[in-house]
């Protein structure tokens, strides 16, 4: 008996075999591995934090007024087209400086994307979850209006009420919250059919919970994964369909810089000054990839078959 | 542990009429499916007017094969499920009316799969004391004893409290699921299938488990089984399920000793024993699956019965009393049902 | 003439030499199979029964040459009827899938496609590598469905696996892996899915196949019961090892390997165990594989566990196909603690 007990001693400094159930790792330090391990997510997470410092800090950063025009000083190319540093990306039409709009103008961008994204996810959330949750007749409610809402072309709804209503920062974002949200009922609607099934839930419902309680601390935190997916991507969604609606006049008015503003601004003068097109869009390109790696990373970081 | 503790499971009589803990009283339930939009409505009976006793202390053993109906009489119990007839009895009182959080602290489920019986984003704290807080029991201090205390029973550390589910092993994961069954103290336990996701080695710890309990808090078990060895092991009373109806029931011995319903012995003849002498048995049953939802006349089991005869696929079997209070539903012992009346 | 043939039975179908199986995670190299030697006889059956992540599916998917890219298999040999399967393409691979080795799985939707008949599944099985007409591959598969206990094959022919339960759809799996007469099936918990009415039906019908058609056959499992009925030899794997190796009447009545006798202590056996005592049990979890393992894997949850533990293990034999991964010898281990009789407690 007592060659056993050497055994139990000499086994621990072996091969991590111990006769004690070890936990595994933390999930916490799991997930960090997996987050710093994950090249997509880090770029995106990095250039989306950059243009949100960009964006917060515009006052503190901006050489000059984003709105000051200076007819003198029309179109003057950015320093490494031969401009000076006065102005470093060189300005518009109206000679305002370009870095500044530029600067300005991703605080528009992450503004619209945030907020319309808020509000589909607030609607397409609750939605999902009801019509998953429940089954039945109000399951079959959702499931028609989702059929409705993507029978419609966005754009072109976007852009009859924008002209009904005429265009304008708020009237932009709340038209893109109440128009993007069918990604977010669909994708809850399934995850939640899929997680009520969990025993779980059931041993919830034995123990008393009521309906609410189950929704909230037992479905809502499981979805959480998925909604900050669909989240990304929607956001990156009502970005571009915002520069879009600008680009064709009808989204943010001017004189608030939107990059859409600014590319539409720079179209007329594309053959001669390339580049007061090519800056913007660069800045757009950049954002909106920047928000699809972090969601795309975000899903494979999260993915449950990547979980133990 | 002594010969004294380890009492032995000896044969449980039928339970009279008001020594029940748990009573279901022809109880039945029935869904509504539609193929397709259009398609028409069909009925599937998953439980067909049930009567069924569970006493303080035994062991109920429930067997039959997916799609009988037993995991739907389990939620029924539970009060997950409303029945569409019939009643359900607990402590003599009806079930329909009550409070079904005050049931909730008499009848709780163990599960068959631990991987999907925890909440991934829990702690084990936060799923064992889920039923105390919402049950109102205690204070913050007094659950943190009594959670500590529980997971002390079914054989868990204080170090796992914090842990998440993905950091336990599956036997691990099912003590926490047992836990959190038992923190309310209940009297009933309803466990389904708890060791068929288990590995072998696992499945006894909690086996053993289970009986421990059963013995240290008195509880009563209606233990859902496919494994009959398993039913035979823990058991005291032994129900037998086909297509939504019980059609037999007896002690455990005597069930094992001498069934009487074909489907019983066929059950009995499919337990693979790990005897290294004996081939595959051949249970005699056609290869034929009844569909639910269009369930064969007369006797349900009669298109895959070696013993059917003249009435089986048009008469409904009768009901007859075997001697020792357990019964048969079979025209094979209808003799007997006539001589007895 | 006759001696060859006597050398064709006697040359092993299927023979693997220290089979390895590696597969890169998070944190290093999981060492999923370690080393492991089987072979197999024509129209043997040898069950290799382990718990889950033992390795044991691992090494049915190597022989298949199915494991993901990202696994790493290494084999000294591995021969199947002289083909040299360690070295052997993808396209040899191919020709010898579905028709000399086939396989059977324990879902079997994930084996038929949802989108076709169950008669042109069967059908394709053959003409995929056979030169038979359409004609002949459905007279060959409509015997088939009738030897596997299929009723009105013909009317079974047109429908989708959607509309068969799960225990014709097996029967259906099996047929079809039985199309081109292979000369192996891997079945790989071929009836864990399936109603213990079913599993004994399958069971019984897989068995009785393989004698009148002369397979061999590999069923992998994880419950005892099967092997005992079903295997002519049994490989316990414990933890990417196999522990033990011998008959089925020498595995279950003369378990050598303190983890073979844990396994069947486990378990309750009617007439043997007594009726609601405790069962044995294996104390402990299965070590993770991750990183370099030395010594028994086991021997953190072996009662009889010593210093030599932690010392590679010597590979012993009890007569010419019994052997065992342990310290101990033969006479250590039927002296040491609880014996597989102990739990014959008289009631």
């Amino acid at each position: 008996m007592s060659a056993a007990t050497d055994a139990k001693d000499l086994s621990s400094d072996t091969t991590g075999v111990t006769a004690d159930p070890p936990l595994g790792p933390g999930r916490m330090a799991a997930l960090r591995g997996r987050i710093f391990g994950h090249a997509g997510f880090m770029i995106g997470a990095g250039v989306l934090l950059l243009i949100v410092l960009l964006a917060l800090f515009a006052p503190l950063l901006a050489p000059h007024d984003p709105y000051a025009q200076n007819l003198m000083m029309r179109m003057k190319p950015p320093v490494f087209l031969g401009g000076t540093w006065e102005h470093p990306l060189g300005t518009d039409l109206l000679g305002r400086d370009f870095l500044s709009r530029l600067l300005y103008g991703a605080r528009v961008s992450l503004l619209i994307g945030i907020v319309a994204a808020l509000i589909s996810g607030v609607i397409g959330t609750t939605m999902g979850v009801l019509a998953g949750y429940f089954d039945g007749r109000v399951d079959a409610v959702v499931t028609f209006l989702i059929n409705c809402r993507l029978a419609m072309p966005v754009v072109l709804v976007a852009l009859a009420i924008v002209a009904v209503f005429g265009g304008s920062l708020t009237v932009v974002v709340t038209v893109l919250g109440l128009l993007l949200w069918d990604r977010f009922a669909v994708v809850m609607r399934a995850s939640t059919r899929q997680i009520r099934s969990r025993e779980y839930v059931t041993a919830a419902r034995a123990i008393g919970c009521s309906v609410p309680r189950i929704v909230l601390t037992e479905i809502m935190p499981n979805l959480f994964n998925n909604l900050i997916v669909v989240a990304t991507l929607e956001m990156a969604h009502a970005i571009l369909l915002e520069a879009a609606l600008s680009f064709l006049g009808l989204g943010v008015q001017p004189p608030t810089p939107s990059w859409g503003l600014m590319v539409s601004e720079g179209k007329q003068m594309l053959l001669f000054n390339p580049w007061m097109i090519t800056i913007p869009g660069i800045a757009l390109f950049a954002l909106v990839l920047a928000i699809n790696l972090l969601g795309d990373g975000l899903r494979d970081v999260t993915a449950p078959e990547n979980r133990n | 542990m002594s010969a004294a503790d380890a009492v032995p499971l000896s044969e449980t009589p039928p339970v009279p009429e008001d020594e029940a803990l748990l009573r279901l009283k022809e109880v039945s339930k029935s869904y509504s499916i539609r193929r397709g939009l259009f398609g028409e409505r069909k009925t599937l009976t998953a439980v067909k007017s049930v009567d069924l006793a569970l006493a303080r202390g035994e062991v109920l053993g429930l067997v039959g094969e997916s799609g009988c109906g037993k995991s739907t009489l389990a939620k029924i119990l539970l009060g997950l499920e409303a029945p569409t007839s019939g009643d359900v009895l607990v402590g003599g009182q009806a079930l329909a009316g009550q409070d079904r959080t005050k049931l909730a602290r008499r009848i709780q489920p163990i599960f068959q799969d631990p991987y999907s019986s925890l909440n991934p984003r829990k702690t084990v704290f936060d799923i064992v004391s889920l039923p105390l807080r919402i049950h109102g029991i205690g204070d913050g201090p007094s659950r943190q004893k009594r959670v500590t205390e529980i997971l002390d029973i079914v054989g868990l550390s204080k170090r796992v409290t914090r842990a998440f589910p993905n950091q336990l092993s599956g036997g691990q994961r099912q003590r926490v699921a047992i836990a959190r069954a038992l923190v309310m103290k209940p009297e009933i336990v309803v466990c389904d299938e708890p060791t068929s996701a288990l590995d072998v080695s696992v499945q006894s710890q909690i086996l053993n488990l289970l009986s421990e309990l059963r013995r240290e808090f008195g509880l009563t078990y209606l233990f859902i089984s496919h494994d009959l060895a398993v039913v035979q092991h823990l058991a005291t009373r032994v129900a037998v399920m086909y297509l939504g109806r019980i059609v037999e029931e007896a002690g455990v011995d005597e069930l094992f000793e001498t069934p009487r319903h074909p489907y019983t012995r066929a059950l009995l003849d499919s337990v693979l024993t790990p005897d290294a002498s004996l081939g595959v048995p051949d249970t005699e049953l056609g290869a034929a699956f009844p569909n639910p939802i269009d369930p064969p006349s007369g006797c349900a089991f009669h298109p895959r019965c070696p013993k059917r005869f003249a009435p089986c696929d048009h008469e409904f079997p009768p009901t007859v009393p075997t001697k020792n209070g357990g019964f048969v539903e079979c025209h094979l012992y209808r003799e007997r049902a006539g001589a007895s009346q | 003439m006759q001696a060859s043939q006597d050398d064709r039975a006697n040359e092993p179908l299927l023979a693997v030499r220290n089979l390895t199986i590696d597969i890169p995670v998070g944190g290093g190299t999981l060492h999923a199979v370690r080393g492991i030697d089987f072979e197999l006889k024509r129209g043997e059956t040898l069950c290799i029964v382990g718990e889950s992540g033992s390795g044991k599916s691992l090494t049915s998917l190597a022989v298949m040459k199915l494991l993901g890219k990202s696994i790493r298999p290494h084999a000294d040999a591995m021969t199947f009827e002289g083909t040299d399967l360690a070295n052997a393409g993808p396209k040899a691979m191919r020709r010898l899938r579905g028709d000399r080795i086939a396989m059977i799985f324990q879902e079997p939707m994930t084996a038929l496609n949802p989108a076709y008949t169950v008669g042109d599944q069967l059908i394709e099985a053959m003409r995929l590598h056979r030169p038979v007409s359409k004609a002949e591959a459905r007279a060959r598969a409509l015997d088939l469905l009738g030897k596997v206990g299929i009723t009105a094959a013909e009317s079974r022919f047109s429908q989708y696996p959607h509309q068969l339960s799960g225990g014709l759809r097996q029967r259906i799996v099996i047929a079809m892996a039985l199309m081109c007469e292979p000369d192996l099936v891997i079945a790989d918990e071929p009836t864990t899915a399936l109603d213990v009415t079913i599993q004994a039906q399958i069971l019984r019908l897989l068995v009785d196949l393989q004698r009148e058609l002369g397979m061999a056959m590999i069923l992998i499992t994880h419950d005892l019961g099967v092997v005992a009925r079903v295997a002519d030899r049994v490989a316990v794997m414990y933890a990417g090892e196999l522990v033990e190796t011998g008959s089925a009447a020498e595995i279950f009545n003369a378990p050598l390997h303190p983890y073979t006798r844990g396994l069947l202590r486990c378990i309750p056996v009617p007439d043997k165990t007594r009726r609601g005592a405790d069962l044995g049990s294996i104390p402990g979890i299965v070590p993770s594989l991750i990183g370099e393992v030395r010594g028994c894997a086991f021997r953190d949850r072996c009662d009889m566990a010593v210093a030599a533990c932690v010392e590679p293990i010597p590979e012993r034999n009890d007569g010419p196909a019994h052997s065992y991964l342990c310290v101990h010898d033969q006479a250590a281990l039927a002296d040491g603690p609880a014996a597989p009789d102990d739990r014959e407690v008289p009631a």
